[in-house]
C-alpha cells in the first residue's frame, strides 16, 4: 500500500483551495448581487439596462463556458489572469447574477408604506436604503444565499478543469498515481458535503441573528 | 487576435453536431430526472421510516454534493465493481440523479398543494396507495409543477459541459478539441457561449408560454 498520509494531504489541501475559492467566490458574488440587483431597481434607465444585460448573460450562459472564456479567451484580449483570479472571478460573476435575482425580490417585498414613510421623514436615497429597506430585506435573502453558496461550492469542482489544484483535481492526482479510485472519490464527496453542511449550518445561525428582535414586525 | 469569419463558418458543422449531442444528453437526462424525481419525492413520504430516512439522506447528500465528482465516481469508480458504462450512459444517469433530487423537491411542494380532502376522499372510497398516488395524487399535484421542471430542463441544458470531463463529444468538447487543433479560443469559446445564450432565450420564452398553459400555481 503506497504512502496514504501523503495522498490525505494533498487532498487536503485541495479542501483547502476549495474553501479558498468559495469564500472569494461568495464575496465578489455578494458585491455583484447588490450593485446588480440594486442596478435593477435604479431611476436612470442605463443603469438598469447594464444591470439586466449583466443578470441575463450570466444567467443564460453555462458556468462552464465562462470559466473558460476567462481563462483561454481573455489572454488573446490582453487579460490574463491565473486560475485561481479566472475562477473567483467566473464563479463569482455566475453566482452573483442568480443571487442578484434575489436582492432585487427582497427589496420589492418591503412593504410600500415603508417607502412612503422614508418619503414622509425626508431620507435621501442612500439613507433609505442604508437604515429601512435594506434591514428589512436582508432577512428575506438569507436563506436563498445560503443554497447559492452551496451552490457556488459545488461549481468550484469545475476549476479543476482549468488545472487548478482543488479538491477534484487532487483527487484525480490519487487516482492517477494509486490507481485506487473509491477512496479518493468517496472521501472528496464526504468533504464537499461536510462543508455543505457547514455553510447551510452556518447561514441559519446567521438568520436567527439577523431575525432576533423582528419577531412581531412581519 | 482578430475574430475570424471564415473560421467560425468552417467549424459550425463541428460545432452543430456537438450541440446536436448535448440536446440529445439533454432530454434523456431530463426523462431520467423527471422519472426518478417522482420516485424519491413518493418514497421520501413513505409512512416506514426505513425507507424515508435513507432517501432522505440520499437526496441531500446527492445535492450537497458536485456533480462534476458525482459524474467521475460513476465513470471511474463503478467500473471497479464491474459495472462499466459507455460515456454517454454514465453522463445521463448522473446528470439524471443529480437533478432528480431538485425534481424532488418541485414535485414534494406539488404533492403537499393537493387539497387534505383528497386523500381522504381516496381513502373513504378504499383505494390502496398506489391507486391512490396513480388516479388521484400525481394527476393532479403534477401538471401545475410544469413550469418549475422546465426550469430545471434549462438548467441541466447549461450543466452539460461537464460532461466534456467524462469524454462525451458534446458542444463543449468539440469546441475544446477545435480550440487546442488550431490554437483559436476566441472563436469557439464565444460560438459555444452564444449557443447557449440563444439557447436560453428560447426557453424563456418556452418556459412563459408553459407558465400560461399550466401555471395557476407556479408563483
Amino acid at each position: 500500500m503506497a504512502d496514504w498520509s501523503g495522498y490525505l494531504n494533498l487532498i487536503l489541501q485541495g479542501a483547502l483551495v476549495t474553501a479558498q475559492l468559495t469564500i472569494y467566490g461568495s464575496a465578489l458574488a455578494l458585491v455583484a448581487a447588490f450593485l446588480a440587483g440594486m442596478g435593477r431597481l435604479a431611476p436612470w434607465r442605463a443603469v438598469r439596462w447594464l444591470s439586466t444585460l449583466y443578470i441575463e448573460f450570466f444567467r443564460g450562459t453555462s458556468i462552464y463556458v465562462q470559466l473558460f472564456w476567462a481563462y483561454f479567451v481573455l489572454p488573446f484580449m490582453g487579460i490574463t489572469l491565473s486560475p485561481l483570479a479566472a475562477g473567483i472571478l467566473a464563479l463569482g460573476l455566475n453566482v452573483g447574477a442568480y443571487a442578484a435575482e434575489v436582492v432585487r425580490g427582497a427589496i420589492l417585498s418591503v412593504p410600500r408604506d415603508q417607502y412612503e414613510a422614508t418619503v414622509a421623514l425626508n431620507l435621501t436615497g442612500a439613507q433609505r436604503m442604508r437604515h429601512v429597506i435594506v434591514p428589512q430585506a436582508l432577512p428575506l435573502m438569507l436563506p436563498t444565499f445560503g443554497n447559492n453558496a452551496i451552490e457556488l461550492l459545488k461549481a468550484t469542482a469545475v476549476v479543476s478543469l482549468i488545472s487548478l489544484t482543488d479538491m477534484t483535481f487532487q483527487a484525480q492526482i490519487v487516482r492517477a498515481q494509486t490507481g485506487n479510485t473509491l477512496i479518493p472519490f468517496a472521501m472528496i464527496l464526504i468533504l464537499y458535503f461536510a462543508m455543505a453542511l457547514l455553510i447551510s449550518a452556518g447561514m441559519r445561525s446567521l438568520e436567527r441573528r439577523m431575525t432576533r428582535g423582528l419577531d412581531g414586525v412581519r | 487576435m482578430e475574430w475570424d469569419w471564415t473560421f467560425v463558418a468552417e467549424i459550425m458543422p463541428t460545432l452543430l453536431q456537438g450541440l446536436r449531442l448535448t440536446l440529445l444528453v439533454t432530454l434523456l437526462s431530463a426523462v431520467v430526472a423527471a422519472g426518478l424525481g417522482l420516485a424519491f419525492a413518493i418514497l421520501r413520504r413513505s409512512e416506514n421510516r426505513l425507507i424515508a430516512a435513507p432517501v432522505g439522506l440520499v437526496i441531500e447528500f446527492i445535492r450537497g454534493t458536485p456533480l462534476l465528482v458525482q459524474l467521475y465516481f460513476i465513470f471511474y469508480v463503478l467500473p471497479d465493481i464491474g459495472i462499466v458504462l459507455p460515456p454517454l450512459a454514465a453522463g445521463v444517469i448522473g446528470m439524471g440523479l443529480h437533478y432528480a433530487t431538485y425534481t424532488a423537491e418541485v414535485y414534494r411542494a406539488g404533492i403537499e398543494n393537493v387539497p387534505r380532502g383528497q386523500w381522504e376522499a381516496a381513502r373513504a372510497t378504499n383505494l390502496t396507495p398506489r391507486q391512490t398516488w396513480i388516479h388521484v395524487i400525481v394527476p393532479q399535484a403534477v401538471p401545475p409543477m410544469i413550469p418549475a421542471l422546465a426550469n430545471y430542463l434549462i438548467a441541466m441544458f447549461k450543466e452539460t459541459p461537464l460532461l466534456s470531463a467524462i469524454t462525451v463529444l458534446e458542444l463543449m468538447n468539440q469546441a475544446k478539441s477545435v480550440a487546442n487543433s488550431s490554437y483559436r479560443y476566441i472563436e469557439p469559446m464565444t460560438m459555444v457561449g452564444m449557443f447557449f445564450l440563444a439557447m436560453s432565450l428560447v426557453s424563456v420564452v418556452i418556459l412563459r408560454w408553459l407558465e400560461h398553459r399550466f401555471g395557476r400555481l407556479a408563483k
